[in-house]
């Protein structure tokens, strides 16, 4: 395979670190919320790190705290998982989005950083791309920087305990939005690019309306995607 | 088949489930994607995506949140435009968030 064409160097992993610190303190916040919470409801030190090491995914691991209990069933189990799989299943999304740019590189190293993949390093990655860079080095550093990170502050948050009891008084439920809603402006091509990503906010409005749970971010997101694909044709 | 006692396992094997079922989502994309070719409609499509994951998570979380989480989300979207810095705008969204909630909003 053609090196050139699939770069990954430690200059873009520190690249990638560097990107993502602007990122670091929200990601901070949230993780010593998820502590504070896994202790308030009486997870293990150990069971709370191992939570932050394995899923590494901020907002379904707060809602696991929603539906945690001290005794397991298998059943329990069965619908943990898949009550996690539809919060994370924006991932499946966002992972399509940038395939194009892994698709040159081995399976192998796909399957392992992808461990690492998560809204902050998909945010990074999906702006240096646009903006011509093709290092996944990037991506990956900004990944395992905010992995790391992630881990350290959930054991500070367990720590901590009660004394952050309310992490919505702090606006800590706003992180991930304000990230997102951030990307916007560097995102933005002109208000005729523009006219998908309003048809998957008002087609995921409508979504959330009418259904429980986070079918809302699939179904908008596909919606816009669709909008985005045929919309030129008319023109 | 009868599945094995959970004993004290109960947790751990739950964060692991929670962690299978998170990994599955971070491949399936790529991975379906592999299958699927990069045709002039699909590489639109896929362009559009980035937006929309962004506008389909947080308009309805804006809707469920209140008037004081869009007030925030569009001080932070503005100093953005004027200063170019998610940590600015992360400090931005946060005290007026903070602020508003501290009012009773």
């Amino acid at each position: 395979m053609d090196k050139s064409a699939a770069p990954v160097t430690g200059a873009g992993f520190r690249l990638g670190m560097r990107k993502v610190s602007v990122l670091v303190p929200g990601v901070v916040v949230f993780a010593v919320a998820f502590g504070a919470a896994a202790s308030a409801k009486g997870l293990s030190l150990f069971e709370t790190l191992l939570m932050s090491g394995l899923v590494y995914g901020g907002i379904s691991q707060l809602v696991a705290m929603e539906l945690w209990r001290p005794e397991w069933s298998w059943g329990a189990i069965v619908g943990l998982a898949v009550v996690t799989a539809t919060v994370n299943s924006r991932m499946i999304l966002q992972g399509a989005s940038l395939q194009p740019w892994f698709a040159p590189y081995s399976k192998a190293l796909n399957a392992f950083h992808l461990f690492f993949f998560t809204d902050a390093n998909w945010v990074i990655g999906t702006r240096y791309r646009a903006e011509g860079g093709r290092d996944l080095g990037v991506l990956i550093g900004a990944g395992v920087l905010l992995w790391v990170v992630w881990i350290l502050f959930t054991g500070l948050g367990y720590g901590l305990g009660a004394l952050v009891s309310d992490p919505r008084a702090f606006g800590i439920d706003l992180v991930m939005p304000i990230f997102f809603a951030a990307m916007i402006v560097p995102l933005w091509r002109g208000r005729r690019a523009a006219v998908p990503w309003v048809v998957a906010g008002l087609v995921a409005l409508v979504t959330a309306k009418l259904f429980d749970g986070y079918a809302f971010i699939i179904v908008g997101s596909l919606s816009g995607a669709l909008v985005g694909a045929f919309a030129d044709d008319a023109a | 088949m009868t599945l094995p006692d959970l004993g004290s396992w109960g947790a751990i094997i739950a964060i692991v489930a929670m962690a299978l079922a998170t990994y599955l989502c971070r491949i399936a994309g790529v991975v379906l994607m592999g299958f699927i070719p990069l045709t002039p409609h699909v590489r639109r499509g896929l362009a559009a995506l980035p937006g929309s994951i962004i506008a389909a998570t947080v308009l309805p979380l804006i809707e469920r949140l209140g008037l004081a989480a869009a007030i925030a989300l569009l001080a932070a979207i503005g100093s953005m435009v004027l200063r170019r810095s998610e940590l600015l705008a992360l400090v931005v969204g946060m005290s007026v968030i903070a602020g508003l909630r501290a009012l009773g909003f």
